[in-house]
């Protein structure tokens, strides 16, 4: 495997570190060169290029053409972007991964077609969020087909299910409670399952019928915004 | 026609106030404040100062109802950034934007976008000066000596 990392910032050194202790052909491009030092003297000097990633020159020097995979983890969504954007379209490398600093650029990252993106932001945000939102349908993830959702959902004290059995609660349709979460175990989830407050449930549901179902486990509170 | 200009550098502000004397209306977004002392005290432009790679900015800056979108800021990656955002969230039917980096600007024309080189424009009209030859289109500008091809 022969992967190309752009930005060698605090992500980058990390991600290098481990990769070639994996075993794999990794070229870390930073375009500072006092910084691309530090780098060669933690990674080899092997395993360091000192150019601007965004460069068509640096990319074709540093073997963009034979990449397995492109990962641009530079502070900068810009700059991740387009050295992204050229892997893709200029050197036709398969696979690329980008970081996003800012959640709400996913969208743009994935119109321009790529695909994979992580933003640390989004996932602190949304572990924030199951933090200090009890009574709260979190998102966990989409089934894109089918257009299902996965939610997870807390039940407060105030939660009208609590001390009802499954059994005894009308769902909206084609919703399944799949999991149930209680004192660090899983449960699957029947009709005579007892819920308490404290209950993590594991729902699907049709995006449409998603706020159906928190009205059902969760009463109206102040809305927290969601990440993307 | 409504107008934005990401970017009140020199060519921003010149293009700005330009637009905004030829009747447009012209929105400029500009990070830092100081730049914007370039439009002297008694211009008609709005101003919105943030990032234009910001969507919360773009859309404050009118890019929903926006006729032409100009990206004219020093970071490349901005421009294209910001041009991309312009044409697949906001629809905006004329973008232009600058990349000094001249390869760069080739793949980027390749896609579709009115990208602006000024190494290149500035180099051709001075090699048309002293050869005393008219001076020709952006097209013929653009085309770069073998020896920068990649």
């Amino acid at each position: 495997m022969y992967l190309v990392l752009v930005g060698g910032g605090n992500v980058g050194l990390q991600l290098a570190k481990r990769l070639i202790a994996r075993g794999h052909e990794v070229l870390l491009l930073e375009k500072d060169s006092r910084q691309a030092q530090r780098l060669s003297a933690v990674l080899g000097e092997e395993s360091v290029y000192l150019g601007d990633g965004c460069e068509i020159r640096t990319q074709k020097d540093a073997g963009f053409g034979r990449a397995d995979i492109v990962c641009a983890v530079t502070g900068e969504d810009e700059d991740n972007l387009v050295v992204c954007q050229m892997a893709k379209t200029v050197w036709n490398v398969e696979r690329v991964l980008a970081r996003v600093n800012d959640p709400s650029h996913e969208q743009i990252f994935r119109e321009i077609g790529i695909d994979d993106t992580v933003s640390a932001t989004a996932i602190i945000f949304s572990l924030l969020e199951q933090q200090i939102s009890m009574d709260e349908l979190i998102p966990v993830g989409a089934l894109a087909k089918g257009n299902i959702e996965v939610v997870e959902a807390m039940l407060g004290p105030r939660s009208p299910v609590v001390g009802k059995r499954v059994r005894d609660i009308v769902l909206p349709p084609s919703t399944n409670l799949v999991w149930l979460l209680r004192d660090d175990h899983g449960y699957g989830v029947g009709g005579d399952t007892d819920l308490q407050s404290g209950d993590t449930l594991v729902a699907l549901v049709p995006r449409e019928r998603a706020q159906e179902l928190r009205d059902l486990l969760c009463p109206a509170k102040v809305d927290v915004p969601r990440p993307q | 026609m409504n107008v934005v200009v990401f970017g009140c550098g020199r060519t921003g502000a010149i293009l700005s106030l330009q637009l905004a004397a030829a009747g447009h209306r012209v929105t400029i977004i500009e990070q830092n404040a100081e730049a914007l002392k370039r439009l002297g005290y008694r211009h008609n432009c709005q101003i919105v100062i943030g990032s234009g790679i910001d969507e919360d900015i773009l859309h404050k800056a009118g890019l929903a109802e926006a006729d032409a979108f100009f990206a004219l800021t020093r970071g490349d990656n901005s421009n294209i950034m910001a041009s991309q955002i312009a044409r697949l969230k906001y629809k905006v039917p004329h973008i232009c934007l600058r990349v000094a980096d001249p390869n760069r600007a080739e793949a980027y024309r390749k896609m579709g976008y009115f990208t602006i080189n000024p190494s290149a424009l500035i180099a051709g009209m001075m090699r048309d000066w002293i050869s005393e030859e008219p001076y020709q289109s952006i097209d013929a500008y653009n085309v770069l000596p073998k020896e920068m091809e990649l």
